[in-house]
């Protein structure tokens, strides 16, 4: 065991999802924020302008979503950890931006609140209608990782694990949690002393003149070198050279975007998080993120006690889509039951991944309620 | 070796594939030299220089010169810079933009910038049509012209780009065009040395477009046009508005003082911490 100097103090606190997620990012190193208010995301904005200014960072509030975004990308170009946080129709916004993050391989976190859409929604009620979006929201191929959470706790750790994420790979991370998430609050306990792994981007060792800053490496992720540390280079949303420079050759254009794949796909294993809950001998599976996962863990707990044999499947890796977990349990249940506040987003995933080895069924609300145990359980009842 | 290849030497890039793109006689050359020279004269470090555009004929620049160089998305520069200047305030960040990438797509963020005073120096240069696209009109084409998508005639109302940024609140902005190269390199030099949100709008040609639907003539008629319908500020401030309705008015339209971003986001910072700040 570690010898500590000094007792280790623990703090208990009763936050909401929000405020987790603010402890989160400054724990894992944000010291940029750039934001525009929306609900139910405000909370991470109002808690950041406070709390950055106290250790050095910077909180801004832009004129659009779309500012925000580039200011968050500049602060990270300038060296510093950068997020955002939104709800739909901001996170609508963001989508021109998040395709120069992720062509010019910026790191940054965006935290989007999802609430009922389309449009304006609505801006007080949950839904995880956003999953889609989140993935293929920013025109062009492109590969992205998003995250989701399902209790306090896990607001604090995944957001810690998006900035790990986008400083490794060099790609903006998603975290997409719900309006309940947000807003719930339940009781945490903080340390001083726990040790969390905090990732910072790999910088060039080698001289500026030999710096070549979209070179290709074993890991697929290119050294960063900030602005203004001697390495003069070329950033672009055009599709470039490894040098960085805009081309239109296909035989620099396709190892680049063959790359920008590779990078996240090399790594599944290790971003892909999921929690198996009683799946082992499960009959059925339910596979549920955000606050769903908790209404299901209720109904998996109250269907054992009537003797059924069921299981959970808790993605919080949202994207890349966790499909060797979900092929996992695809072949030992007989019926899996996607429960979601949309019209079937994950299901499709999860169907387009099943081979005939198991019935998929989905349970969808879309009317800005949660999805209770009871509707779940009864979903399992009918099948059971 | 004579100076100006000097300047070339040492700030455009020896690694990047030249030719650029801009047509013979384009006015974004000669705005590129002028922000060279006062880059020169002032003495920064390349390092220490961040080169920021949008999209557009005018974005491509930044890849040519030899500094830390970002180019964004349509209209948006100015965020980037924001976020770029706050993070590492000792960086000299400047844009450089085109009419439709600074007033149309980019309005908001322009008259944002300014009115928050960020340490920044936006170049816009004003050719008064989208070129790269291939020349439609732009929110600076002026009422009556022609354009790829105005071919009837424009009726809407041109914006005037300086006025419209003394109005938002920065604290200099000036006027140039690019027959006035020397003007040019003296507003640029007041520009990047004045703290705070700085302007300079340059009045450039596009023979290629704008010249051809509305028979302008030749890159040079075009820059002898700007000759004979520039003003100085001190004329135009004896001169009745009619006037001066046809003439580009040159020179500092304004240079005032007022709170920087930074500098005030420290005493913030102060405060967080509770210190106490006048």
């Amino acid at each position: 065991m570690k010898k500590l100097n000094r007792r280790e103090k623990k703090t208990e606190v009763l936050l909401q999802g929000n405020e987790a997620v603010v402890e989160g990012a400054l724990r894992a190193g944000c010291r940029f924020f750039a934001g525009y208010p929306i609900t139910p995301a405000t909370e991470i904005s109002e808690i950041l302008s406070v709390k950055l200014p106290q250790v050095d960072g910077t909180f801004i509030q832009m004129e659009d979503e779309i500012a925000s975004l580039g200011a968050v990308i500049g602060a990270s170009l300038a060296g510093v950890k950068a997020m955002t946080a939104t709800s739909g129709p901001g996170f609508s916004l963001m989508q021109e931006n998040l395709g120069l993050a992720i062509i010019a391989e910026v790191p940054c976190v965006i935290v989007n609140v999802m609430r009922g859409g389309p449009s304006t929604g609505l801006p007080t009620s949950p839904a995880q209608s956003d999953v889609m979006q989140a993935r293929w929201g920013t025109h062009g191929d492109h590969p992205i990782i998003a995250l989701s959470a399902s209790t306090v706790r896990e607001c604090y750790e995944m957001t810690i694990k998006a900035f790990n994420f986008s400083e490794k790979f060099r790609n903006p991370v998603i975290l997409l949690i719900d309006e309940v998430m947000a807003h719930m609050r339940e009781k945490m306990v903080l340390s001083d002393q726990e040790e969390v792994e905090i990732f910072n981007r790999v910088k060039p060792t080698v001289p500026p003149e030999w710096y070549i800053p979209y070179e290709d490496t074993p890991r697929g992720v290119p050294a960063m070198a900030n602005f203004g540390e001697g390495y003069r280079y070329h950033v672009t949303g055009l599709t470039h050279d490894i040098r960085g420079f805009p081309t239109s050759r296909p035989d620099e254009i396709g190892p680049l975007i063959a790359r920008l794949h590779r990078k996240i796909s090399q790594h599944f294993s290790e971003i892909q998080i999921v929690e198996y809950d009683q799946t082992d001998d499960a009959d059925i599976t339910i596979i549920a993120y955000g606050c769903v996962a908790r209404s299901a863990r209720r109904a998996v707990r109250e269907a054992r006690e009537k003797g059924i044999k069921v299981g959970l499947l808790k993605l919080m890796t949202l994207w890349p889509f966790v499909r060797s977990a979900v092929e996992k349990v695809l072949q030992t249940s007989k019926v899996l039951i996607v429960p979601e506040m949309n019209m079937g987003q994950v299901s499709r995933e999860v169907k387009r991944v099943n081979r005939g080895t198991a019935k998929v069924l989905t349970l969808n609300k879309v009317d800005g309620t949660i999805i209770t145990p009871p509707e779940i359980l009864n979903r399992i009842m009918e099948v059971s | 070796m004579a100076e100006v290849t000097k300047l070339i030497y040492k700030y455009l890039r020896h690694d990047k594939k030249f030719p650029h793109v801009w047509c013979p006689g384009c006015g974004i050359g000669i705005m590129l030299g002028a922000l060279i020279r006062a880059i020169d004269r002032i003495g920064y470090e390349k390092d220490e220089i961040v080169l920021v555009s949008g999209i557009g004929c005018s974005g491509r620049l930044p890849v040519y010169v030899d500094f830390n160089t970002l180019h964004t998305t349509h209209g948006r520069a100015l965020s980037f810079a924001t976020g770029v200047k706050l993070a590492k305030p000792a960086l000299k960040v400047i844009v450089v933009m085109g009419d439709g990438d600074a007033v149309a797509i980019g309005g908001n963020h322009f008259i944002h910038a300014a009115r928050r005073n960020i340490d920044v120096t936006a170049i816009i240069v004003n050719n008064n049509i989208y070129g790269m696209t291939g020349g439609q009109y732009s929110p600076t084409t002026p009422y009556g012209m022609r354009s790829a998508t105005t071919v009837y005639s424009n009726i809407e109302q041109s914006f005037r780009i300086s006025e419209l940024a003394v109005t938002a609140g920065a604290v200099f902005v000036g006027r140039g065009t690019v027959y006035h190269a020397r003007l040019l390199d003296s507003l640029m030099e007041k520009a990047f040395l004045k703290p705070g949100f700085s302007v300079v709008e340059v009045i450039a040609h596009c023979h290629t477009q704008y010249g051809r639907v509305n028979r302008l003539g030749s890159a040079v008629e075009m820059m002898e046009w700007q000759r004979d319908h520039a003003v100085t500020v001190e004329k135009a401030a004896t001169m009745a508005s009619e006037a001066l309705q046809d003439k580009i008015v040159i020179g500092v339209l304004v240079d005032k003082e007022l709170p920087v971003y930074q500098d005030e986001y420290e005493k913030i910072r102060k405060r967080a911490k509770g210190v106490a700040v006048r």
